[in-house]
């Protein structure tokens, strides 16, 4: 029988974000003996005791480092979602790695454990979803693009891995947006533009999940047992016209396709990120996710709600209610003072 | 034609609610009618509408005032939706002052058999369905809301949430798609919910057919019922068919535009955007007594003769109830 807790755990994508974030969590951690993070490059921040192995996991190399070190934990959160780097070399990062990553898993008798960090795109977004998805729900449309439908297929792998391992547990964690002071994501970019366009006519329903909570969740998983597949996203739900007035920004409502050619055109002349077509029907039919399965395995909630992991990011960034506003209520008191 | 709202010597025997709706002479006597404008100042008071301060006569700088604090508050995001979009404030105070002009004073809607839908708690409200456009839909929601205080969250068609403005709109208003898995949350959440199982079929069918029920779908709200425990509370809507009554349908022009029908009313297209006004048809809506389904239990659910046969039932029922409703409504515009 194994022991339940991890004694060396390996995180993929180490140097990006999250894998900074969740490597430095766990090894405060004195139950782990080892971290080992692996990315392709070198990480920007220091890492701590996390050994860092540079090694690309679309390589056979990472079942060595797996074999060699005795993994017993793997926790692998590289997937790719930023629109930064082509489309192509996204897809084999994410897909590719991932399909090496598990063969070396199936092949070690240490591992243990697999905790895999995947999205809540995976269900799609389309005008006929139920309003609320669990885990138990099929995507409508199943998304035919971008890292959304990178999930699916890794998610599609990790489940062809618990078929031929039944001995591992595997946790899949579909995180909605992740928001905070540290986060950089193409919805954050699109949130920090001088003017938001917006789609005409919609007003998606959007979650967002906090970075401390995202961590915590993951910490969660890797050091206790809660095989499964989770939703993962902060209580509530804010509207997109609403989340944009409450950071006082300007928005422009435009027609779907001038909204993806002006994407085109930003990524092409302004070195911008543009509009990939999964933001585009995010923005158009949103999605809203039920995290009850996780709240009832954690017994434990999100400390931040949606709306509160809006307003940190909104006050990371100094952004917050402008000018107009301030003049209607000083008109209004003006009028109730004669 | 508005004032018979405001008289109070309307019919109210205290010992005659609750009456089953076997013909149409029983029913005259047995449904209740409730004075509108008591039961709206009940209402009043529930969402917080500032129709109590208006009727004090405030001061127009007071007024215009809070309605600057309003527009900063809306203006700032400062408000709260539900999982399903629903945003109570600018339902109340937007998109259901509108459809109550329409109720009261357009369309004379008189109720019948309130009591019938529970004050609190789960239950499933199934109507007929009728008018070409949907708006028995918005005359039952302002009727829940204002004389039952309660928000009425309707089941619609999945074409609502691929129009532009239709379908945030919708979601606004606190409605969601008809789907089972919307209609068992909102009902697991206690709320009042409201289906029209004929869809299509039955707000875009001819004039001649009218109040004449069409087939109740795949019988999907009684599996609904049937695995939450939640009342089925019957609803007759007496008027609609008359306020855009479709003599003909231009098919290759809904095909082309990808509606399920594109309806010749009297006035449409002919009037041209004046066509779109509804005829002042006076309206009825009665509930019938709650059918518990509790002696069948959740596994029924997956038995479909016995969800047929539930289906048929409550189809016969409203339609009984349409035709007994009709009768006591009388002519169809005064």
């Amino acid at each position: 029988m194994p022991t339940a807790a991890a004694r060396v755990v390996l995180v993929t994508g180490v140097s990006r974000f999250l894998g900074a974030r969740v490597a430095s969590t766990l090894q405060a951690d004195p139950g782990i003996e080892r971290v080992i993070g692996v990315d392709t490059v070198p990480p920007t921040t220091p890492l701590g005791r996390t050994e860092f192995v540079r090694v690309d996991i679309r390589t056979p190399s990472i079942a060595k480092v797996i074999a060699s070190a005795r993994v017993d934990t793997v926790v692998h959160l590289s997937l790719v979602t930023a629109q930064s780097v082509p489309r192509s070399k996204v897809k084999e990062l994410n897909v590719i790695g991932t399909m090496q990553l598990l063969a070396a898993c199936q092949r070690s008798p240490d591992m243990r454990k697999l905790v895999v960090r995947s999205s809540a795109a995976v269900y799609g977004s389309s005008p006929m979803d139920p309003a609320v998805f669990t885990e138990r729900d099929e995507p409508v449309e199943a998304p035919a693009h971008g890292y959304a439908k990178d999930a699916v297929e890794v998610e599609g792998y990790v489940r062809g891995l618990q078929r031929r391992r039944s001995d591992l547990t595997v946790s899949v964690l579909r995180f909605v947006n992740f928001l905070g002071p540290g986060v950089d994501s193409p919805f954050t970019r699109y949130l920090r533009m001088p003017v938001v366009p917006t789609v005409l006519g919609f007003d998606p329903r959007l979650q967002f999940v906090h970075e401390d909570d995202g961590i915590e969740v993951l910490r969660r998983m890797t050091v206790e047992d809660h095989p499964g597949t989770f939703n993962v996203a902060g209580d509530g739900v804010l509207l997109l016209s609403q989340a944009l007035r409450r950071a006082g920004r300007p928005f422009l409502p435009m027609p779907a396709q001038s909204l993806s050619v002006l994407g085109d055109m930003g990524r092409r002349f302004a070195g911008q990120t543009g509009f990939s077509p999964e933001l585009l029907r995010l923005l158009m039919y949103g999605r809203v996710v039920d995290t009850s399965r996780l709240v009832a395995e954690l017994s434990w909630r999100p400390k931040h709600s949606t709306e509160a992991a809006f307003a940190e990011f909104l006050s990371a960034h100094g952004m917050g209610q402008p000018g107009p506003l301030g003049l209607l209520e000083r008109l209004g008191s003006a009028l109730v003072r004669h | 034609m508005n004032a018979q709202h405001d008289q109070d010597d309307r019919r109210v025997p205290p010992d005659a609610v609750g009456d089953r709706v076997e013909d149409a002479a029983d029913a005259a006597e047995g449904a209740r009618v409730i004075r509108l404008d008591t039961a709206r100042r009940g209402a009043a008071g529930h969402d917080g509408e500032p129709s109590d301060e208006r009727s004090k006569g405030p001061s127009l700088e007071r007024r215009i005032a809070s309605g600057l604090a309003f527009l900063r508050h809306r203006l700032a995001g400062e408000y709260e939706v539900d999982e399903f979009g629903f945003d109570p404030e600018l339902n109340a105070t937007v998109l259901l002052p509108a459809a109550r002009a329409l109720f009261r004073h357009w369309f004379r809607t008189e109720l019948l058999g309130l009591e019938h839908v529970p004050s609190q708690g789960p239950a499933l409200v199934v109507a007929n369905h009728s008018g070409t456009l949907p708006l028995d839909g918005l005359m039952l929601t302002v009727a829940m809301h204002d004389h039952l205080g309660r928000d009425l969250r309707l089941l619609g068609a999945d074409l609502i949430y691929q129009v532009p403005l239709l379908g945030h709109l919708s979601r606004k208003a606190g409605h969601t798609l008809a789907c089972p898995s919307d209609a068992a949350r909102l009902l697991d959440k206690g709320e009042l919910v409201g289906v029209f199982p004929e869809g299509f079929k039955g707000v875009g069918k001819p004039f001649a057919e009218r109040y004449r029920l069409q087939r109740f779908g795949r019988g999907g709200f009684v599996e609904t019922a049937l695995r939450t425990g939640a009342p089925i509370v019957p609803c007759a809507i007496v008027g609609a068919e008359e306020i855009y009554p479709k003599i003909a349908d231009l098919r290759p022009l809904a095909r082309l535009l990808g509606l399920p029908y594109f309806p010749i009313t009297p006035t449409w297209p002919l009037l041209g955007l004046a066509g779109l006004v509804p005829l002042p048809s006076k309206w009825m809506i009665q509930f019938g007594e709650p059918m518990t389904l509790a002696e069948y239990g959740p596994e029924a659910a997956d038995d479909p003769m016995t969800v047929f046969n539930i289906t048929d039932h409550v189809r016969e029922t409203i339609q009984q109830m349409v035709y007994d409703t009709l009768l006591r409504r009388g002519p169809a515009f005064f």
